[in-house]
């Protein structure tokens, strides 16, 4: 038993990665405009890195905290790209709908 | 001596002839064509040249031949199998890299006369050039394995070039035709190198000949039967019977290529192979004997049937066949050194034919049927002149090369004694025959009166005369070195001559008889041709059977075609329509299944970003379940999930 787990026990911290990870998935499922999808996707991977922080801290292990700043590279790249899409989707279409983007469709 | 004398260089050399001329020949000018094409051959016949220099600086016998030249790479390594990339240059190898650069290389400077206004000129040069390339690796082959990969790589040439025209139907059928017949033979020599694979751990022709020498008293048994394997191989690249029936149609392809592929050196290549294993033969009698008869066999049948032939080049084709025939029987009773010697001679004035008939062919615009020929010695008299000596040569008259090399091979078959005799017999009948008809080509073909207005446009460019004055010269003076001396020089690599002296005076009568049926030869034919040239349809329309039997080759293409091409392709249709349809079925089946679950779940592809992501989270959600939950056959939870419950439970 560390002096970090006798203020807050690691079950809180798991309890709020995964609830923070769950409110991504339901924002992702249920939302329509597609900022707000992608900023569902935003706190799904803070959720995980939450997980990550508080393992590698339980652990004292380091590789943790790099695994979090590797997420965070490919999530500012990832923002980027997905920005650059949304406004070039919303340039064509006129509309953020997620609904109505379904030109994959087979 | 401890020089390198760089024997990768002599294939490399055409092999960068081939690509260059392969790849860029459509966009080089012709000028540059010609040139790759011709210094190709050239500089590797300087490098044999070379070699043969270096080593005849020493005493030739005591030089320390076989050098052997290893790819140090290796080549193959599988399990206990161990195969070199190696070459090997002895007597052997020398003598007949000599004639296939040489030859080749003249061959080459007449192609660029020949050849001039084709279309596909850089083609056929890359062609030739990949021809040279093969062959001198199959030559310089220090086992088995390589000269088997010269060996198919000459056939392929060999293909390429007979249907070098494919858009002439029968061009492309006769290079399936030689394809598909040398496939028979390669079976053979793939079973006997298997067989020499099992019998001897080994296909390096020295390491064989070493497994030999330590167990004198291995004879017969499964030596015959790789023997007989080997040669099977060899008569289909030979020409021999029973598969000699390609060679004829080969006469399809260029002129020159029929000199240098199907006259001077590819068909040689049988009686080569022969030479190189013949310690694999010493030691089976009775494969030697089968060697010996069938040459005879071959000699006498494809004689018979250039009788009556009246296309130029099908003569000189039966012709070849006839004297690839003599080589075999000089193999077939040990003289090794004979055949090579014939080979060598053959080579020098069969080249010098064919490249003569080319240019008569060239003269006439393209004409090769004999009987509307005649009187062209007054148009081609320089053709004329060195036709003549090469029907001199061929024919057998002193002092010109095939008298001394055919002497040699009838020597030697005489000398063996018992069937030998009849072998001989057989011999001397082939040679008045060899006589005959080719003097009976040479009658209809320049002699008399003229037929048919020859082409006038077509002059014989210095290019074509060249070579055919080298060859003249070669045929003339190509048999002065004598077997006795030839045989001496051979011996590290073929064995000695296993002839002895018969004593002056048998050697003399036999020379005489040889000469002597060849000179009856001449003037059957001058009785028939010079005289009264409609004696011919006279004596045809005497012996009707006869004739047609000659003029249709005894009709063996039919005979093969009814008995082995016709049930093959009957079997072949039934299993493309029976066993084929159900293995296609059964491939169809499984396409459809396929199709049909791609049908179905296709629905699941809707296009709606949100359905992707419920599904890839209800996919989570299941694998997660699976991991996490107690089912009954996981006998403990994983360790994680202790651990998290642990913790929580904290």
């Amino acid at each position: 038993m560390n002096a970090f787990s006798r203020e807050v026990p690691l079950a809180w911290y798991l309890l709020l990665s995964a609830a923070l990870f769950t409110l991504g998935i339901a924002g992702f499922l249920f939302k329509r405009n597609l900022i707000t999808v992608f900023m569902s996707i935003e706190l799904m991977l803070n959720g995980v890195n939450l997980s990550f922080v508080t393992f590698a801290q339980q652990w004292h292990a380091v590789k943790g905290q790099i695994f979090v700043f590797f997420v965070m590279v490919v999530a500012a790249a990832e923002a980027a790209v997905g920005l650059a899409i949304i406004i070039a989707v919303f340039r064509a279409r006129a509309t953020l709908a997620v609904d109505r983007i379904d030109l994959m469709k087979l | 001596m401890n020089v390198n004398l760089h024997l990768w260089l002599i294939p490399l050399l055409p092999f960068a002839g081939f690509l260059l001329n392969g790849l860029l020949g459509r966009r080089l000018p012709k000028w540059a064509v010609t040139t790759v094409a011709l210094l190709a051959p050239l500089a590797a016949f300087c490098v044999v040249l070379n070699a043969a220099l270096g080593l005849a600086g020493g005493n030739p016998s005591t030089a320390s031949l076989p050098y052997i030249e290893t790819c140090p790479m290796g080549w193959i390594n599988v399990g206990t199998l161990h195969v070199d990339f190696s070459f090997v240059l002895d007597q052997l190898s020398l003598v007949m890299l000599l004639v296939v650069t040489g030859v080749g290389f003249l061959i080459h400077v007449y192609s660029v006369g020949y050849m001039h206004d084709e279309k596909g000129y850089a083609r056929y040069f890359s062609y030739l050039n990949l021809f040279l390339f093969f062959m001198t690796v199959l030559v310089l082959a220090g086992n088995a394995l390589v000269m088997f990969v010269g060996w198919e790589g000459v056939g392929l040439a060999s293909y390429l070039l007979i249907g070098f025209w494919f858009q002439k139907t029968s061009a492309a059928d006769a290079g399936k035709k030689a394809f598909i017949v040398n496939r028979i033979g390669d079976f053979g020599f793939l079973i006997g190198m298997f067989l020499l694979l099992a019998n001897f751990g080994t296909l390096a022709f020295s390491q064989i000949a070493a497994k030999l020498a330590a167990n004198p008293g291995w004879q017969g048994g499964v030596l015959t039967v790789i023997a007989l394997c080997l040669l099977l191989g060899a008569a289909g690249k030979s020409a021999q019977l029973p598969l000699y029936i390609w060679l004829p149609d080969a006469m399809e392809g260029p002129t020159p290529v029929s000199a240098l592929i199907h006259a001077a050196t590819m068909v040689t290549a049988g009686v080569y192979m022969i030479a190189r294993t013949h310690v694999l033969f010493d030691h089976s009698p009775f494969a030697l004997s089968v060697v010996a008869i069938v040459g005879a066999a071959t000699a006498l049948f494809a004689a018979t049937i250039a009788l009556v032939q009246n296309d130029i080049k099908r003569v000189l084709a039966y012709s070849t066949i006839s004297q690839l025939g003599y080589m075999f029987l000089g193999c077939g009773v040990a003289a090794y050194s004979a055949a090579i010697f014939h080979l060598m001679t053959h080579a020098f004035f069969k080249a010098l034919l064919f490249l003569a008939a080319g240019t008569v062919i060239h003269g006439m615009g393209g004409e090769q049927d004999l009987r509307k020929m005649g009187g062209l010695w007054k148009k081609l008299p320089a053709t004329f002149a060195v036709t003549t000596v090469g029907v001199l040569a061929i024919a057998g008259f002193p002092p010109f090369a095939g008298f001394f090399s055919k002497d040699a091979i009838l020597y030697a078959a005489f000398m063996q004694g018992g069937v030998g005799r009849v072998l001989w017999f057989v011999g001397l009948v082939t040679a008045l025959l060899t006589s005959f008809y080719m003097f009976r080509l040479w009658y209809m073909a320049f002699l008399g009166e003229p037929r048919s207005e020859p082409n006038p446009h077509h002059g014989t460019p210095w290019s074509m005369l060249v070579p055919l004055e080298i060859l003249a010269l070669l045929s003339v003076g190509g048999g002065w070195i004598g077997i006795e001396r030839f045989g001496a020089f051979l011996a590290p690599a073929t064995g000695p001559r296993a002839v002895e002296a018969g004593g002056g005076n048998l050697e003399l009568g036999l020379s005489f008889a040889a000469v002597g049926v060849a000179i009856m030869g001449w003037l059957i034919a001058a009785l028939i041709y010079q005289q009264k040239p409609e004696r011919a349809t006279e004596l045809a329309g005497a012996l009707p059977t006869g004739y047609k039997l000659l003029a249709n080759k005894y009709y063996v293409d039919e005979i093969y075609n009814s008995f082995i091409v016709k049930p093959l392709l009957g079997i072949s249709r039934y299993l493309l329509g029976g066993i084929d349809l159900l293995l296609s079925g059964i491939a169809w089946l499984i396409a459809g299944i396929a199709l049909f679950a791609g049908m179905i779940l296709q629905r699941w592809q809707s296009g709606n970003l949100r359905s992707y992501a419920a599904w890839l989270a209800a996919g989570a959600a299941a694998v997660l379940l699976f991991m996490l939950l107690p089912w009954p056959w996981t006998s403990a939870w994983p360790t994680s999930v202790e651990f998290i419950l642990k913790t929580v439970r904290h």
